[in-house]
């Protein structure tokens, strides 16, 4: 068996790190909504370290198409949608590009698709995006939970697209939101979402992102608390099959006193050049005392060659805080796990598929849905049986 | 009454150096109820018996039999074996990430035993040979040997024999890396276990003191890949005093 784990506690001291953090500070880095600003798509950029300029399949262009396919969306009494320019002040409001995909994305998308969460009552939001069309597009949503609000939002991607994608979630004073981001999409999809939240007093999101399907997922999440109280739960689920490419970077920005984050990514890998990244920074910036964060990615390769790479990133420029940690590991399932199983009576493939299923389960026993849960058990069983094994 | 017959069994092993033979005419009987220890010095093919009884890919049977109550060991996949009544106790038992003891336990069972157990009921055994085997009750929820020192995964071993009760057990080592204490704890569980369900035992080991707590009917001294001699129980008293230089130098 070959595994590799590093786990680090950061207590109440400052603490740096040698290798691994950015060359620069992270909030350093360049943010724009003009696509003319960033660089083209580089393995120099550490954003793109990974991924190859030409596996975007044109999302990195200056310009992309509007989205076209079908945006089917159901929600609860009290649930408003629209679709608004930048004029209207929930546009950016969560933030603004800062990755040219990204960027590119919201210059082509003019109107976004604006959901209104309103407070004091329970909502859901269910909003399913199918495509046929491989023509790079681009779609903008901005999900803004209004001041005491209550809601879940689950965002399903379905169908073949070659899309460019940003997702704005903008979470008011003392609402509690659970987004679900599921990426179901044909093998021959391409899909680079940015998904960015700010966080308002006392606040609490839950973010989860789900991928299973698509050639190449990249999914940038982001967190940034801009009041005192603010909690969020960043978690992730990833399986990916043979050739598939699924990426997920995550940030954390630690800008005010007294916030709470925690981030939890899983990923099984299975087959011939199937390749997840997992990236994640945290940032703890000098205003941040009192934060606490911890950040989680493992990964579990079911064949040779497979490849995970995880990255934590942990930056802290104060001291005073309730703590900070990191843990990475990512390991193989391999003949020995196998040879243990069926030593006592487990048949081969149910003994990948007990394997697989508990280390998934973590993540997905936090989805409150039943069915949403169902169905990703499903997919995960129909992963498995995929590879034969 | 169960019957296992090893019979004139080689085996090879592929190594960087090329094919190795390990085994060199191996010829065994243990039945229901017999108590049979193997020594030997290391390298003599001790753990290869054990792990080839299993059916660890690794090794190669090129001659010979092992038959099960009169069917084709050898025909069988790791798991047929085990639910056939083959259980080993391993010396290594690996990690398996994810996976919860009390869930794997109840999929072993389940799978050994081709229904799932009455929850009632399974709860209550496993809760009663976890005490007995002094685990604590948190263990259940942790994962299958991820952390565990090198005792508990031991017990685990052990605890898993007493539920899946098999016809026959091969404890690989089972005493390496064991304190005096939890030994002691082991070997009662291996005894209570053999007591209550009759399995033939074939106990592989380095040294005489877990016969001190088992005791066998049989030694078989393994040398070289054979059994270079066999006896009582007065001849683990013999190794004791004198070492395995005898074979060795012969």
């Amino acid at each position: 068996m070959s595994s590799a784990t590093q786990t680090a506690q950061h207590g109440l001291s400052e603490h740096s790190h040698g290798a691994g953090v950015p060359i620069q500070t992270r909030y350093e880095r360049l943010r724009s909504t003009n696509v003319a600003d960033f660089p083209p798509v580089s393995p120099r950029e550490e954003q793109w370290r990974y991924l190859s300029a030409d596996r975007l399949a044109g999302l990195d262009a200056d310009t992309l198409a509007e989205f076209i396919g079908d945006l089917a969306v159901t929600h609860t009494d009290g649930v408003t949608t629209a679709w608004v320019g930048e004029e209207n002040a929930a546009f950016g409001g969560a933030g603004i590009p800062e990755e040219r995909p990204s960027a590119a994305a919201w210059g082509s998308a003019k109107q976004a698709y604006l959901v209104t969460v309103p407070g004091n009552q329970k909502s859901e939001v269910q909003i399913a995006l199918s495509s046929e069309s491989a023509d790079p597009s681009a779609i903008h949503i901005i999900i803004e939970a209004k001041p005491f609000s209550e809601a879940t939002v689950i965002l399903d991607h379905k169908g073949h697209a070659v899309l460019g994608e940003n997702v704005e979630i903008i979470v008011g004073d003392e609402a509690q939101l659970t987004v679900i981001s599921i990426q179901d999409w044909d093998d021959k999809s391409v899909h680079a979402s940015t998904q960015m939240a700010r966080l308002g007093r006392n606040s609490r999101l839950k973010h989860l992102v789900v991928s299973l399907g698509g050639k190449v997922v990249r999914v940038a999440s982001s967190t940034e608390f801009t009041q005192p109280g603010g909690d969020t739960e960043m978690l992730g689920m990833y399986f990916a099959d043979a050739g598939q490419y699924l990426e997920n970077r995550l940030y954390v920005d630690h800008a005010v006193p007294n916030c709470k984050s925690r981030v939890t990514y899983k990923g099984a890998l299975q087959g011939d050049k199937a390749h997840t990244v997992w990236v994640g920074d945290v940032l703890i910036r000098m205003a941040a005392e009192g934060t606490d964060t911890y950040e989680l990615n493992r990964n579990l390769l079911l064949t040779d060659g497979a490849r995970a790479d995880s990255v934590p990133n942990l930056e802290i420029e104060t001291g005073k805080i309730e703590g900070a940690g990191h843990a990475s590991a990512s390991g193989r399932f391999d003949d020995e796990q196998l040879f243990y199983l069926q030593a006592r009576g487990i048949t081969e493939i149910e003994a990948r598929r007990l394997v697989v299923r508990g280390f998934l389960n973590e993540i997905i026993q936090q989805i409150d849905n039943e069915e949403i849960r169902e169905r990703l058990s499903n997919s995960i069983e129909a992963e498995l049986a995929r590879s034969g094994s | 009454m169960a019957k296992l017959e090893i019979k004139n069994l080689h085996v090879t092993v592929d190594t960087e150096q090329g094919t190795k033979e390990i085994l060199k005419g191996v010829d065994l009987v243990i039945n229901s109820g017999e108590s049979h220890a193997i020594m030997g010095p290391n390298g003599s093919g001790k753990s290869t018996l054990a792990y080839t009884i299993a059916g660890h890919p690794k090794y190669t049977v090129t001659k010979g039999e092992i038959l099960l109550d009169g069917e084709d060991v050898l025909e069988m996949s790791v798991d047929e074996r085990a639910r056939a009544g083959l259980f080993l106790a391993m010396q290594y038992p690996v990690e398996i990430p994810g996976v919860s003891v009390s869930n794997f336990l109840r999929t072993a069972k389940t799978a050994i035993e081709g229904e799932a157990p009455a929850l009632r009921t399974w709860i209550k055994d496993v809760k009663g040979a976890m005490d007995n085997l002094k685990m604590d009750s948190s263990f259940t929820e942790r994962n299958v040997n991820e952390g565990f020192s090198g005792g508990e995964k031991k017990r685990h071993e052990i605890l898993q024999l007493e539920l899946l009760k098999p016809k026959i057990a091969v404890l690989d080592e089972t005493d390496s890396g064991l304190d005096v204490d939890a030994l002691k704890i082991v070997s009662e569980g291996v005894n209570r276990a053999k007591q209550e369900n009759d399995f033939g035992l074939l106990l592989i080991t380095h040294y005489t003191r877990i016969l001190k707590y088992i005791k066998p009917d049989y030694v078989h001294v393994f040398v070289a890949g054979k059994v270079a001699e066999q006896g009582g129980p007065e001849l683990a008293d013999r190794l004791e005093a004198e070492g395995y230089d005898r074979y060795v130098q012969a």
